[in-house]
């Protein structure tokens, strides 16, 4: 997906506001932004807090501001830049992790995006962005850019087959259907997960109907609150430890409600991961199933 | 602006000692900076940034002497509901960014200042670090950043009282020789007495070419209160009230 982001971000900066940071990093991905754009690209050099302070001291200038990096170090390596600084304020900094879940399976357990929901949406401005396909993707840049703030897109580092382009309508807690099925009982999945959750749908719950919510976050509950209690059953697939995740998520926004809706979570079995393999192999040992 | 600062220093007196709060002695440091940035450097189009928070009230005094604050609101220090945070808050008239935890005003002002400088703008940016700040890995990764894209300009200045939150500079982690680190990161550096006004003066308004500006400002914390200069017990402590209608006789005395 990091090639598609970086064509869809360079479509949308006919009037050159936004800036994209790296961190020493994006080599084969960032290049085409770079000779359009070589006074709107810094490669903040390895420092992270720096460079997400940065971003947010160029925000504050009326910019839209992209920090590309993979994984933990544009999260956990900066969060106190991020919470002080970018959701504190309220910015548009659009922090970009590539990398999503097991992604980069054989770096090990630094590189595994298993917390980074977690953090993410414990600050209260900040909106989760979560692409399970390039049509997700694209609706979710179009998104962000019409209403800057601060926001976390979660890139799955696999590049998707181009498919014919299909406008998708996205919105905080909203879902968007992807396989029909029953009307009450729905598997619910967020991000780079989605081929695999398609997989499990068609193995396992040949009856569900499948969907995606691609924006959601500490501010998207009511929203989806109002949406779970359509449905009787909801599972929920991610590629993320359950504490903090997308599953614990969802309960949240009907606690202390009357909504009787069950709620069931899949997720990364939560546990350091000690041995390294290709993508496929980490999610079928450690993924939900 | 004599008046100002003893205006400032008399608010901080009275509001630390009213609100019970901390910082005294950091926030009496800075008195004459902020009194010359905000009466003869400032423009409407440059930006300032206090990167050591928890100096807030200094801030907020000197902001009501420049009337971005009511007398309403700066007597709302330390009162519920006040919006008067004790590190320093954006939602203040007149304050560019909120701080408090350190090392976080200079990667902030290099942002901004890149900014200006890839638009080609003339803004210039202003940030004010503690001497404790420069244990932060941040202050160097920003300083390495604004060398290297010769941010000149990015204007910092050190509030150098040699005392941090629990013991003197020297006796937590050494910083010195501060002023060959600036150089040898390629800063245009100048060493100054931090109170003299023409000292500050002259330094904020020159600067080199193609580098960002340091000012090591010489300071002595808990400035124009004898009894809480180069005190470490000052950087918590608020006064009782013996101890503030002293200071307030020693504050009117020296800056009448």
């Amino acid at each position: 997906m990091r090639k598609l982001f970086i064509k869809e971000l360079l479509k949308s900066n006919k009037n050159k506001k936004n800036y994209l940071l790296i961190n020493d990093l994006g080599y084969n991905v960032i290049e085409p932004f770079k000779k359009k754009y070589p006074d709107r690209i810094f490669n903040a050099g390895v420092s992270e807090q720096n460079m997400m302070g940065m971003a947010a001291g160029i925000a504050s200038e009326n910019c839209n501001v992209f920090v590309y990096s993979i994984a933990n170090f544009s999260t956990f390596r900066c969060a106190e830049q991020i919470r002080n600084d970018v959701d504190y304020h309220k910015l548009p900094v659009t922090i970009v992790s590539v990398g999503s879940g097991v992604g980069y399976g054989n770096l090990g357990y630094t590189h595994h995006a298993l917390q980074d929901y977690a953090l993410m949406r414990s600050f209260p401005n900040m909106q989760i962005l979560s692409p399970g396909n390039n049509n997700e993707l694209i609706a979710l840049l179009n998104y962000t850019q019409k209403n800057p703030q601060p926001s976390y897109l979660r890139l799955d580092k696999t590049e998707h087959k181009e498919v014919e382009f299909k406008k998708i309508p996205v919105s905080p807690g909203g879902i968007v259907k992807l396989i029909d099925g029953n009307k009450k009982k729905i598997l619910l999945t967020t991000g780079s997960i989605q081929s695999l959750a398609k997989n499990i749908k068609l193995k396992k719950y040949k009856n569900y109907s499948l969907y995606s919510m691609p924006i959601w976050g500490m501010k998207a509950k009511n929203k989806a609150k109002n949406i779970i209690k359509k449905f009787d059953e909801i599972i929920t697939i991610e590629d993320h430890f359950y504490d903090g995740g997308f599953g614990s998520w969802l309960k949240e926004c009907i606690n202390d409600t009357n909504i009787k809706t069950k709620i069931k979570s899949k997720y990364i079995r939560p546990e350091v991961i000690n041995e390294v393999g290709s993508r496929e192999y980490l999610l079928k040992k450690f993924g939900p199933k | 602006m004599n008046k100002n600062i003893k205006d400032i220093r008399t608010n901080i007196l009275k509001l630390t000692y009213k609100a019970k709060s901390s910082h005294i002695g950091s926030c009496l440091s800075i008195v004459e900076i902020l009194a010359v940035l905000y009466n003869n450097i400032l423009k409407k189009k440059d930006r300032f940034i206090l990167s050591k928070g928890h100096a807030a009230l200094a801030l907020y005094c000197t902001l009501y002497e420049k009337k971005y604050i009511s007398l309403k609101i700066l007597n709302s220090f330390g009162s519920n509901k006040s919006i008067l945070m004790n590190h320093v808050s954006h939602k203040v008239n007149g304050v560019e960014f909120s701080t408090g935890s350190l090392g976080h005003g200079l990667p902030i002002a290099v942002g901004k200042a890149l900014k200006f400088k890839t638009n080609k703008e003339t803004n210039k940016v202003y940030v004010l670090m503690s001497d404790g700040e420069m244990n932060e890995g941040t202050t160097w990764e920003g300083l390495l950043f604004a060398s290297h894209h010769k941010l000149d300009n990015l204007n910092i200045i050190i509030d150098y009282n040699k005392i941090q939150s629990m013991d003197f500079v020297n006796k937590v982690v050494g910083i010195e020789p501060l002023k060959s680190k600036f150089l040898s990161f390629g800063c245009n550096v100048k060493e100054i007495n931090g109170h003299n006004l023409n000292a500050i003066n002259k330094a904020l308004i020159s600067s080199v070419k193609n580098k960002p500006n340091v000012i090591i400002a010489n300071t002595v914390k808990g400035k124009g209160v004898s009894f809480m200069e180069n005190n470490n017990l000052w950087h918590y402590k608020n006064p009782n009230l013996n101890e503030l209608k002293r200071s307030l006789i020693e504050i009117k005395k020296k800056y009448a």
